[in-house]
């Protein structure tokens, strides 16, 4: 059986599947009980798992991610809920140096299976320091996975699969699709890592798109197929580890491709992407790699200036018509 | 010198301890064990110093020498299964929790037989299954860690403590703050055993502490204590009822130990002058050295003679030897190693981060 539920909604049921079927999985994080966090992803968990699994903490990043990898370590699976993704900056000693090392330190002997579920995405009128995509800072961490979920059937896959991995896993909600539903069966099923998904197949130009720019591929994608152009869009669905195979294979089917993320466009997850196409397809490609990704701007407040530095379907579309007419590629 | 009453400095639970307090070790038997874990320390780094001095070691590495008690008298009063988090200066902890010489050796010559494999070197140094959940590199950086595994604890419902070792320059990271509070509010069984050589790296810690530190960890309802941390069986005393106390809920615990580093912040950091003189080395060294002194009160207790004590640091310092010489000769890790154990599962991660291996489970 399938129903529409929201993407909040699919976390919720994922956490509360993962917390039911193992004990030692908990939450904690600021206002992660009653309050259900300031989006209500959480919701109603405290009061089927009480206030021991469903730990509210004080404002101190550091204190609760580091105090999850320490509970990680010593037999308990913690869930840290860090409110905003632009709170990454805060954590960074506790992920980097110590989740995402203990294993390979120690020679295989300890290890920290914790999640850290955050998120990402601009257009929220949240401006500079609530509104940043900084998936691309600890996918560059060796020993960190990184889930980049794109709809509410992906998010619950993906969160199962996260809970029940025995590394820091770091996974990144799109802010702005909390409310967005999807069919998601009640049956339990789980994503695995490192298998891209491709949402739609095409001949001329491929699309790949991570998280929220997901549903910017697919919307122009459609409009694309509108004009005769057979856009292929595929989701990684997990930046770490990247099925590349995939995206490889599709370019040499296509011979364009295109890069979207949310992500900055400087030194992030589109030049890394694009570098792989262009190592592994090099021969099959017709038109240099585009890539679109945040503008190069701490994010501004005002809506005018806001909506500009996020890719949009008519940008994406845009591109692709150059690339498959073969136009000249913008200089700058 | 008789075990000398740690000076109680206040706290809101003061009043309940005492019935559940078990009596310091009492026994020739422990005292013993802690005089040859004592020396043992010492010899492990006198041989740690000669193999950088002789350029037989890679990298640095931070002497523990001067501190021992603190290390044995703490570790001395935990079971296998309470937990410690360690420091770049290490190997004190990791020798008094349990650990053998020839793995320790191993691991700072980035030998395969080292507790880590040679991948994790001497600041690094983790020995689980004496409950040592690791050294770390970043100055205060294993707090959360402690403090963590002490929520875990009481998630499991399990009674096992957790020490979290730290030095004076460490309770400038703000991140001391953070978890003191949680682990405050929700009562875990951690006790922060900071360990106050005088020197945050190449500097006077009074130049750069204000207040004191009790007072620190008072400010969150902490009980905290001070002792003379060259005194093993004042700190071992403390130890045994702060950890009987924590075991039945009665944690945090905040315990400063005055002690002396007697080398430098590292190996080579050999021309102390301009932050120390010569003078205060020697008057710590020959007149509060933990061995020395702990060693006389033996002999004067008659528990050992002179020549007992001469015989333990000749078969210790001998063992060590030996450690040394087996390590030098033990085989670095295969190059096919460097990408093992970066991820829990993945048998090797370069293939698994592109896609082309899969994990277990995912």
């Amino acid at each position: 059986m399938t129903r529409e539920i929201t993407l909040s909604k699919a976390v919720n049921e994922a956490i509360a599947e993962e917390m039911r079927r193992d004990p030692s999985v908990f939450l904690i994080g600021e206002d992660v009980a009653e309050a259900g966090t300031p989006f209500k992803v959480l919701s109603g968990l405290v009061d089927e798992f009480g206030p021991e699994r469903v730990i509210d903490t004080p404002i101190s990043e550091p204190g609760f991610v580091g105090m999850a990898v320490g509970a990680a370590m010593t037999g308990t699976r913690p869930i840290v809920d860090l409110m905003f993704g632009d709170f990454l900056y805060l954590v960074m000693d506790q992920l980097c140096n110590q989740a995402a090392k203990q294993h390979y330190m120690s020679g295989g002997k300890l290890s920290v299976p914790m999640v850290l579920r955050t998120n990402l995405g601009a257009t929220r009128r949240s401006a500079a320091q609530h509104s940043q995509s900084l998936h691309a800072l600890v996918a560059h961490i060796p020993g960190l996975k990184v889930a980049m979920p794109s709809s509410a059937y992906e998010a619950k896959g993906l969160m199962k699969t996260a809970i029940r991995d025995d590394n820091p896993v770091v996974i990144f909600e799109d802010k702005l699709m909390y409310q967005d539903k999807a069919p998601v069966p009640e049956e339990e099923y789980l994503i695995p890592f490192g298998a891209a998904n491709v949402l739609r197949e095409g001949r001329d130009i491929t699309l790949v798109a991570t998280s929220s720019m997901v549903q910017v591929a697919a919307k122009a994608a459609e409009a694309l197929s509108a004009e005769g152009i057979s856009a292929e869009v595929i989701d990684p669905r997990t930046l770490v580890p990247f099925d590349e195979a995939t995206v490889v294979e599709s370019v040499r089917k296509t011979s364009r491709a295109i890069v979207i993320d949310e992500g900055h466009r400087n030194f992030g997850v589109t030049g890394e992407i694009a570098s792989r196409i262009s190592e592994k397809a090099f021969y099959h490609l017709d038109y240099p790699v585009q890539r679109l990704g945040a503008m190069d701007v701490p994010v501004p407040f005002s809506p005018a200036l806001e909506d500009l530095t996020v890719p949009t379907p008519e940008a994406v579309a845009k591109a692709a018509r150059r690339a498959v007419r073969g136009e000249v590629a913008d200089a700058a | 010198m008789a075990a000398q009453a740690a000076k109680k400095t206040g706290g809101s639970r003061s009043g309940k301890e005492g019935g559940a307090a078990k009596a310091a070790k009492a026994n020739t038997e422990d005292y013993l064990r802690m005089y040859r874990q004592m020396v043992k320390i010492r010899a492990f780094e006198d041989q740690a110093n000669q193999l950088y001095l002789s350029a037989k070691m890679p990298g640095l590495t931070h002497m523990y020498s001067g501190q021992e008690a603190v290390a044995v008298g703490i570790c001395e009063a935990l079971t296998d299964e309470d937990r410690i988090t360690s420091t770049h200066r290490g190997h004190g902890h990791c020798v008094a929790k349990g650990a053998e010489f020839r793995q320790m050796f191993c691991e700072l010559l980035g030998r395969e037989e080292g507790y880590c494999r040679g991948k994790g070197g001497s600041m690094h140094i983790a020995d689980q299954a004496h409950g040592n959940l690791g050294a770390n590199a970043i100055v205060g950086g294993s707090m959360g860690i402690a403090t963590g595994a002490a929520l875990s604890a009481k998630l499991q419902g399990s009674d096992f403590v957790t020490v979290c070792f730290f030095g004076d320059g460490a309770t400038a990271q703000g991140l001391w703050y953070e978890v003191m509070n949680m682990a405050a509010l929700w009562k875990l069984p951690v006790i922060y055993a900071c360990e106050n050589n005088g020197y945050s790296e190449y500097t006077r810690t009074d130049e750069i502490a204000a207040g004191s530190l009790t007072a620190r960890a008072e400010a969150f309802g902490i009980e905290a204590h001070r002792v003379d941390g060259q005194e093993v069986l004042a700190v071992n005393e403390l130890a045994q009822r702060l950890v009987e106390r924590a075991r039945h809920g009665e944690g945090p615990f905040f315990v400063e130990l005055d002690t002396y580093r007697y080398h430098g912040h590292h190996v080579g950091d050999i021309n102390r002058d301009y932050y120390r003189s010569k003078d205060e080395e020697a008057e710590w060294k020959e007149r509060r050295d933990p061995i020395v002194n702990f060693g006389k009160w033996l002999e004067a207790e008659g528990i050992l003679s002179a020549d007992d004590l001469v015989a333990i640091g000749d078969e210790i310092r001998a063992e060590a030897e030996a450690a040394v010489a087996y390590a030098l000769n033990a085989s670095y890790p295969e190059a096919g190693e460097v990408d093992m154990h970066v991820f829990a599962g993945v048998d090797h991660a370069l293939p698994y981060i592109d896609g082309y291996a899969k994990g277990a489970g995912a």
